[in-house]
């Protein structure tokens, strides 16, 4: 009978989703094509003292885009260590150097990464005025790079890729800001806290003490979902009844995640001039979506293992107002994008299924991944694709008419080589080192055995990706698990987008090449299983190893 | 290079002017709007969905569990009694968090075993019939509710121990019982606080 709620919970989703993609990502199209500018947004482009009209070239973009976060990180990393000194700052004092640098990393790059407990470490103005301001931007810089590689793909012979200020406000003041308060007065609807009373210490109903927490948090609850962030209010996160109180406001939440990265094809459809291609990406992104949330579901439902065995059922660390379903859905969603968000404890999922969330951010969060960057990812994928299937065939390969040649492959090529890198090293590093070996078993590790293998492998995998979630019960305030994770964040977000940079202003250099009967159609089914096959196969060879000493350890002994 | 290094300035610049712009406009002007309709139209979900006792006194959150123990940490048994809790030392609405022990940590084993000897000692019933949920601890430490399977298995000894008919009892969980969301999403729940709050009603 489980599966009846199961299935439906995903169609629920699926409906509505279905039901937004062609009007809003025609919408967001428009938010990055329109000449027009709002009369606020003139104002602010003469604050800022750019021609909204000027393109720039992909250099210039990428100088904007990578100056613009790192003033977001000096200032977050600012705030945190003046805190005592900050208003709203519940008494807290600053966090330490590392932890503050991780956490700046962390949430300029859309990871949103916790190695410390909100409750207990941030005032209100760190968080409203650091971090929810960076889970607007870091959303509307992924934006912006996805919009620009698609920009590559559209024009021809021409030296610019468009204005990265202009795609940054236009992101935030169009798509971003409005869905937020709206979203956000529907989960204060739901129960979501939203006030500035700190903590409420109460008696309770058998004379017991308990502290009840207030906080901006409907309106920073909704960004974290909506631009793919995932840093809670709370360290429960999504699973703490103050962020997401009741089952509807858990889909609602899961839409949240996923609207625009479903939404994107649209976008890229419509700005290429073919919405066959966005709905091919948007296949190739559903089918891998279904199979993930189909695998999670039946794993955590079959419960095996020792502790869910004997206790009747997987529910160490889910909410019982979710269920299994509610549980893996989000799971499934906040993985498979960049979100990270968590409202069960992956930690304590049943060996095979906490290996689930693990391989969605593996297969590099296409699937529809973050926002912008889940686009971007797929879109590097399909380059990938054609390039194979080329070889195949031995053509030139060629994507939207533009032919991918030489530097194109190796920008592609050395885009999926740099999360991979960047988690094996990561976690091997951490055994490897004597010293930090020593922390990372006696300090990080929580759980005994392979499973503790499998939190750093977590920790690496969701740093490098961007992701954020983690099997959290790892300590990970640690210097080096700050220290480290902290450079993976960075390298992970910047790394790949100065190659989609590159790669969006080489292709806007070329011009068009007619498609002939020998060209590779990208838009049919035959191709939507080239590339899901590609992005499955370049996951598998990398990880399996590491995964068989991991999760698949645990699980199949 | 002069005229890198000039740009380069120069984007500087730009981006210090739109990063103080977008935190005026997306930290704190957005912060304060929602607030602001929140506290007005929404006063009562906004500042944590408080319940009071019949005296008027706050006595917790509807949406946030708390213990229904002694002093000592015993299960009071006038009282339907929760999930366990891994926030802090039990409860803590400072510390939210799961146990995160994983499937086959011996420690989290122990503990099931534990508590699943415990209640099926406490309500007379064969370990066999407690509920998953009443083993495992929630996400965040601070779930508000049970499943109707658990609640089903307290009525007889809550019953006993305020010397009230056992359907008046089962006639209260039906009450606080709150089906799947349209029918179709999420669990049928019992919210424990309200429960309990309305049985100390029936005995003023």
């Amino acid at each position: 009978m489980g599966w009846v709620w199961a299935v439906a919970a995903l169609a629920t989703v699926a409906l509505v989703l279905a039901a937004v993609y062609r009007s809003f990502g025609d919408y967001m199209a428009g938010v990055y094509t329109t000449p027009r500018d709002w009369r606020v947004e003139r104002g602010l482009y003469r604050v800022l003292g750019v021609d909204p009209r000027s393109g720039q070239t992909w250099q210039a973009y990428l100088r904007g885009v990578l100056t613009f976060s790192a003033v977001g990180l000096l200032l977050v990393y600012a705030l945190q260590r003046t805190q005592q000194w900050l208003p709203y700052s519940l008494g807290l004092p600053a966090p330490s150097a590392d932890l503050s640098f991780n956490t700046a990393a962390s949430f300029v790059g859309n990871t949103n990464w916790q190695s410390y407990s909100p409750e207990l470490t941030l005032g209100y103005t760190v968080q409203l005025a650091g971090l929810a301001v960076q889970n607007f931007v870091s959303a509307a810089v992924g934006m912006a790079v996805a919009v620009a590689l698609v920009r590559g793909f559209a024009h021809r012979r021409t030296s610019t890729i468009g204005n990265f200020w202009v795609d940054l406000v236009r992101g935030c003041f169009r798509i971003l800001l409005p869905i937020s308060v709206v979203g956000a007065l529907v989960l204060i609807v739901g129960g979501v806290v939203q006030n500035f009373d700190g903590f409420t210490d109460v008696t309770t109903v058998a004379g017991g003490a308990q502290s009840i927490p207030g906080g901006p948090v409907a309106s920073q609850e909704v960004i974290k979902l909506l631009g793919t962030n995932g840093g809670g209010f709370f360290n429960a996160n999504s699973a703490h009844p103050f962020e997401n109180p009741t089952a509807w406001t858990n889909v609602l939440e899961v839409l949240l995640m996923l609207v625009i990265p479903f939404s994107l094809p649209r976008t890229f459809g419509r700005m290429v001039g073919d919405h066959r291609q966005g709905y091919a990406i948007l296949a190739a992104m559903g089918v891998l979506f279904v199979a993930s949330y189909t695998a999670l579901t039946l794993l955590e439902s079959a419960g095996h293992g020792t502790a869910p065995q004997l206790a009747g059922g997987a529910m160490e660390g889910k909410e019982a107002r979710f269920g299994i379903v509610g549980s893996t859905l989000f799971a499934t969603t906040s993985t498979t994008t960049s979100t990270g968000a968590v409202n069960s404890m992956h930690d304590s999922y049943t060996a095979l299924g906490g290996m689930v969330p693990m391989l969605n951010m593996m297969l590099g969060e296409v699937a529809p991944g973050g926002v912008g960057s889940g686009l971007y990812g797929m879109l590097v994928m399909a380059v990938i694709a054609v390039f194979i299937a080329g070889l195949l065939v031995g053509r030139t390969p060629e994507y939207l008419g533009k032919k991918i040649g030489p530097r194109e492959i190796k920008l592609a090529s050395l885009y999926i080589l740099v999360t991979p890198t960047l988690v094996l090293a990561g976690t091997a590093l951490s055994f490897a080192i004597p010293a930090v070996r020593e922390s990372v078993t006696s300090t990080s590790i929580w759980n005994p055995g392979v499973h503790g293998m499998s939190e750093v492998l977590y920790a690496f995998t969701s740093a490098a990706n961007n992701n954020g979630s983690a099997f959290a019960g790892l300590t990970a305030n640690t210097p080096w698990m700050n220290t480290a994770l902290g450079v993976a964040i960075l390298l992970g977000r910047f790394v790949p987008i100065v190659l989609v940079l590159a790669l969006a202003g080489s292709l806007a250099r070329q011009d068009k090449v007619p498609a002939t009967s020998g060209t590779l159609p990208t838009h049919r089914p035959q191709f939507v299983g080239l590339l899901v096959g590609v992005v499955l196969v370049l996951t598998a060879l990398t990880y399996f190893p590491v995964l068989a000493l991991g999760p698949l350890a645990e699980g199949l002994v | 290079m002069n005229a890198t290094t000039r740009s380069t300035g120069r984007t500087l610049w730009v981006a210090v002017r739109a990063m103080v712009a977008l935190t005026l406009v997306l930290g704190v002007g957005y912060t304060l709007l929602v607030t602001g309709i929140g506290q007005l139209v929404l006063p009562a979900q906004a500042d944590g969905s408080l319940v009071r006792d019949g005296g008027g006194q706050v006595v917790g959150s509807a949406l946030l569990g708390q213990g229904f123990t002694d002093a000592d940490g015993a299960a009071l048994p006038q009282y339907f009694q929760p999930r366990p809790s891994a926030a802090g030392d039990g409860w803590d609405g400072a510390a939210s968090s799961g146990s995160n022990l994983g499937p086959e940590n011996p420690d989290l084993v122990a503990s099931i075993a534990e508590r699943k000897a415990a209640i099926a000692e406490r309500e007379g019933v064969a370990p066999g019939d407690v509920p998953a949920d009443a083993v495992t601890a929630s996400g965040s430490g601070l779930d508000p509710h049970v499943s109707p399977a658990y609640a089903e298995l307290q009525v007889a000894r809550v019953a006993a121990a305020r010397h009230l008919p056992v359907d008046e009892v089962e006639a209260q969980v039906a009450r606080h019982t709150e089906g799947r969301t349209l029918g179709y999403l999420g669990e049928p729940v019992v919210n424990v606080l309200e429960l309990n709050v309305a049985l100390d009603e029936l005995g003023r």
